[in-house]
């Protein structure tokens, strides 16, 4: 089958797309865009978190059927230009990442907890990541990575807000 | 690397990041990471790549009849379906002893061994084609038990010479000494997965001069390549191997897995060929921990000082050797735990059996007796009356101590001082009424108690783990270290083929070569066979090995830089230094700039790091006069809360003390302790791959379950560093004792908690439930 949907805000096509396939396997596979994981391809390690029309959800489970006509999003789309977005910035300056095949997917599920929840609790993180192995760094940077990621999005949502206030 | 590259293939890492050793700069992958743009192996491309998968074998133990490829071969969208008859060289290959066949040839010895291989236009079409592969199998009785595979003579051989892969005694003191106090116990541990997240993949590609270039992950790119070689009847030089970004190993990738099958199919279909484990085949393809069934009898004076240590260690080490020699070695020698006991008799077993392959996994060896040790001092201190930590530091091996093997520690072993450190670190805040937050307590959001039937428990562990290759071996590394001028600046490359699993080496060999050289800018070629070896990226060796091989290449770089200064200005060399990019002299200031040394010209040096030499044990007695190179050690200590009626624990808290030597890269080293904790935390209460009859019985994260972030506890963690005279800068290798002494440290405050005697790890609830009391 053809298939058309936006991924980081462009229009896609995939040709000859079996039926069987998952929406990771056409982003990584078809469409160039590895940077979404496949641990474990059975919904149960969050290495392939995108958003799909803004929500989070585990690509490998996603039919690619599915995702027609839908809004991908990737931990491709989460730079800023050139530059690194800030909770991408956040976990390279927190150690968060070793080998970094959790990476992607805790990324964008980050990304998400960050745009909801302004000021997270631990008790919020852990449960919102609860989702996302990790298997090297034992999770505590990765704790102090989100924090630092909500707190830089609250501090520029404030000077944004600060800004239009002015 | 070829011309052929892939698409996705590793590349330079040359982000600018600042910092020496002692700092704590940033990862050079970092950006590419987070960005999703680290080129990994399961992400590696080429124009026009077949796919490949491997049939495995259904059945723990079996002879093959026949193995009929034709319908499979007939499969529209098939270009090869390959069998033993297809492996061009030798089909046999192993780390430590060469027993295990690329593809099965007439017998399968464990449920996912290799039997045939496919390429095909898509992974789907590969997989339907595996299933049309008919192979006609004469199932037989699997040999499950490795206590019965060391002493039944009436049991089948597994391989030619019996069941035996290795034993080994050794023999300290009086062997038959006797005490006032004594504890025994007999202490089982399940089979571990290492659950790295990036499946084995690789791309192999056809090279026009009849050899094979592989991108692959791996933990050793030259152990690979001489077993692929072999394998393909290639000469080394024609099969060359690229390290793809790796997504942890933790030991799983030490073993080949693609590498051979990929190459094959490439030669064969002579086009590109991708190769990706989903994660059943993962959990069949790779080696795990060793289980352990092990028998201990501690004795002991009234005033608490260790007279004796016995112990028998069987190790199932599954259908194939793997690193089974080297987990006996390490389980033997350090079979006491870090003390000193003047009397010591221990016997280490590694066996055939049907059960899936063991070989590496972080902490080797070390982590199965460090169960059992840790489990017989805390039954120690309770038959004295004494306090566990007490006893473990009247007890403590310390510097100028004597191992079993008769080894002197030559080198600072402070483990009472971790002891003492790590019982001091603050503790969590006691919950006596309800606590704030049900998710704080064991079940968590699944509700299952506020607070009722709740018990605190505490627990200490503390470990003893050997850094590199033992009994011995010269597993050096080599690295090549090129300076030159690039846009006005100096720029260095180091090159080494020492695999980056996630641990940080890059930053490390980074961070010796801005301050050996003193220049900002210093890249990190990708790994490659075009270089020397660098032996694997395990034992916890390699900021001690490879760390060594970049700080000598750099000294030779400078030493040719600062002659040339020496010549020119007359200043004697000893006077002169490199800093800030500028040769300065003590005598007299800055001399030159670098830019003005260098000019043009590309200077390049190679260089080997050998560790002091090893001696292999006694076979009889298991004596050494050095059969480590070094020790490291740490100490845990766990809180837990235990929810005694559903036997659901909560592991609150997790602190630790450990002796890093020198800590290269401070925050790295934290990242390593926290990791290494987690896993040894899931051990301790989660992670036992279920084998029945031979067979797998959760090949999934579904039902094989990891920590996740809700399980993991805050942590303390000490970190201090008695540098080690003999090794590079004084480090002691890190990566393995936190995986190692978190785990008795978990189940000793589970007991603590319950009472109850829990001596298989991990500990199930049914084993809090049940009313067996310690
Ligand atoms: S790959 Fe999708 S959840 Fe693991
Ligand atoms: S960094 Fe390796 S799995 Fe998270």
């Amino acid at each position: 089958m053809r298939l058309s949907f936006t991924v980081n805000g462009r229009q896609c096509e995939a040709d000859d797309v079996w039926e069987g396939e998952s929406l990771l396997y056409v982003l990584r596979e078809r469409l160039g865009l590895p940077g979404s994981k496949n641990a474990c391809e059975q919904g149960e390690c969050g290495s392939c978190t995108v958003y799909l029309d803004g929500v989070p959800a585990c690509a490998c489970l996603v039919a690619a059927g599915q995702a027609a006509g839908r809004e991908v999003g990737t931990v491709e789309g989460l730079a800023e230009g050139d530059g690194l977005g800030a909770v991408q910035e956040s976990f390279v300056e927190a150690g968060a990442v070793q080998c970094g095949f959790c990476t992607p997917g805790l990324l964008v599920a980050t990304d998400d907890l960050v745009n909801r929840v302004p000021h997270p609790s631990d008790a919020e993180i852990r449960e919102s990541l609860a989702g996302n192995l990790c298997r090297c760094t034992g999770y505590e940077k990765i704790m102090d990575a989100v924090r630092l990621a909500a707190d830089r999005r609250a501090s520029s949502e404030a000077s944004r807000s600060g800004k239009t206030d002015a | 690397m070829s011309d052929h590259a892939p698409a996705r293939s590793p590349q330079d890492l040359d982000d600018s990041i600042a910092g020496g050793i002692g700092e704590s700069p940033t990862r050079p992958d970092g950006a590419l990471k987070v960005r999703g743009e680290y080129a990994y192996a399961s992400d590696l491309w080429a124009e026009d790549m077949l796919w490949g998968a491997t049939l495995r074998s259904p059945h723990p133990y079996a002879r093959i009849r026949s193995i009929d490829i034709g319908p499979a071969l007939a499969t529209p969208g098939v270009y090869a379906v390959l069998t033993h008859s297809d492996v061009p060289g030798e089909n046999l290959y192993g780390l430590k002893i060469v027993d295990q066949p690329v593809l099965a040839v007439d017998v399968v010895r464990y449920r996912g061994e290799a039997v045939a291989l496919v390429a095909a236009d898509h992974p789907e079409t590969a997989r339907r084609a595996m299933e049309r592969i008919e192979v006609d199998y004469e199932v037989l009785e699997p040999i499950t038990d490795p206590e019965l595979a060391a002493h039944d003579t009436t049991l089948p051989e597994l391989h030619p010479g019996g069941n035996v892969v290795r034993h080994q005694p050794i023999v300290k003191g009086d062997p038959e000494a006797s005490a006032d106090v004594v504890v025994s116990g007999l202490y089982t541990l399940g089979m571990q997965d290492q659950a790295f997240l990036g499946p084995e993949a690789g791309l192999a590609v056809p090279a026009p001069d009849g050899g094979v270039d592989l991108y692959l992950a791996t933990q050793d790119l030259h152990s690979d390549r001489k077993q692929t070689a072999q394998a393909l009847g290639l000469p080394p030089e024609k099969v060359r191997m690229t390290m793809s970004g790796v997504g942890g190993a933790f030991g799983g990738r030490e073993d080949l897995s693609i590498q051979v099958h990929c190459s094959m199919l490439a030669l064969h279909t002579g086009k590109p060929v991708k190769m990706v484990y989903d994660r059943e085949e993962s959990f069949h393809g790779h080696v795990h921990r060793h289980p352990a069934k092990m028998y201990y009898e501690h004795g002991a004076t009234r005033d608490g000082d260790l007279v004796y240590v016995r112990a028998t260690l069987y190790f199932d080490g599954g259908a194939y050797a793997s690193k089974t020699p080297v987990v006996v070695g390490n389980g033997t020698t350090l079979g006491i735990g870090p003390y000193a006991v003047p009397n010591v008799r221990i016997e280490g077993w590694g066996l055939y059996t049907n059960n899936p392959p063991c070989g590496a996994m972080r902490g080797l060896g070390a982590v199965q007796p460090a169960l059992a040790y840790e489990a017989q001092m805390d039954k120690l201190a309770d038959a004295l009356g004494m306090d566990p930590v007490e006893v473990r530091i009247r007890n403590a091996l310390s510097q100028g101590g004597t191992t079993p093997t008769g080894q002197v520690l030559d080198y600072p072993a402070p483990v009472a001082e971790l002891l003492d450190r790590v019982r001091r670190l603050p503790l969590p805040a006691e919950h006596d009424s309800a606590p704030a937050d049900i998710r704080d307590l064991p079940g968590g959001a699944s509700n299952t108690t506020h607070g009722e039937g709740v018990v605190r428990g505490i627990g200490y562990g503390v470990c003893i783990k050997n850094i590199c290759y033992a009994e011995g071996a010269d597993d050096y590394s080599t690295a090549r270290v090129r300076l030159q001028i690039i846009g006005g600046e100096p720029l260095a490359v180091v090159h080494t083929a020492a695999a980056e699993v996630g641990q940080g080496l890059v930053t490390v060999q980074q961070q010796i070569a801005r301050t050996e050289l003193g220049v900002e800018r210093v890249n990190i070629h990708p790994n490659d066979t075009d270089v020397g070896p660098a032996g694997s990226s395990s034992a916890s060796r390699q900021t001690y090995v490879t760390g060594g091989a970049v700080r000598n290449a750099c000294e030779a770089v400078r030493d040719v830089l600062l002659q040339r200064v020496a010549a020119r200005s007359g200043e004697s060399i000893g006077d002169l230094s490199l800093s800030g990019g500028k040769v300065v002299s003590s005598a007299t200031g800055v001399l030159a700039d670098l830019a003005d040394v260098i000019g043009d010209d590309v200077i390049e040096e190679t260089r080997e790091y050998h560790h002091r030499e090893t001696y292999p044990l006694d076979e009889e007695l298991g004596t050494s006069e050095r059969a480590q190179v070094q020790h490291a050690f740490s100490a845990h200590r766990a809180v837990v809360d235990v929810d005694t009626e559903l036997g659901l624990v909560k592991v609150v808290q997790l602190d630790c003390s450990q002796d890093v030597g020198k800590a290269m890269n401070p925050e790295a080293v934290i990242g390593q302790i926290q990791g290494g904790s987690a896993q040894g935390l899931g051990l301790a209460v989660m992670e036992e791959i279920r084998v029945d009859g031979g067979t797998i019985r959760n090949a999934s994260f579904t039902d094989y379950l990891i920590p996740t972030i809700l399980d993991m506890p805050p942590m303390n963690i000490d970190v201090i560093e008695r540098a080690d005279p003999n090794s590079p800068y004084g480090v002691r290798g890190v990566g393995e004792p936190p995986t190692i002494s978190s785990t008795p440290a978990v189940v000793a405050a589970i007991r603590a908690a319950t009472g109850k005697a829990l001596t298989h790890t991990p500990v199930a609830p049914e084993h809090i439930i049940a009313d067996i009391p310690r």
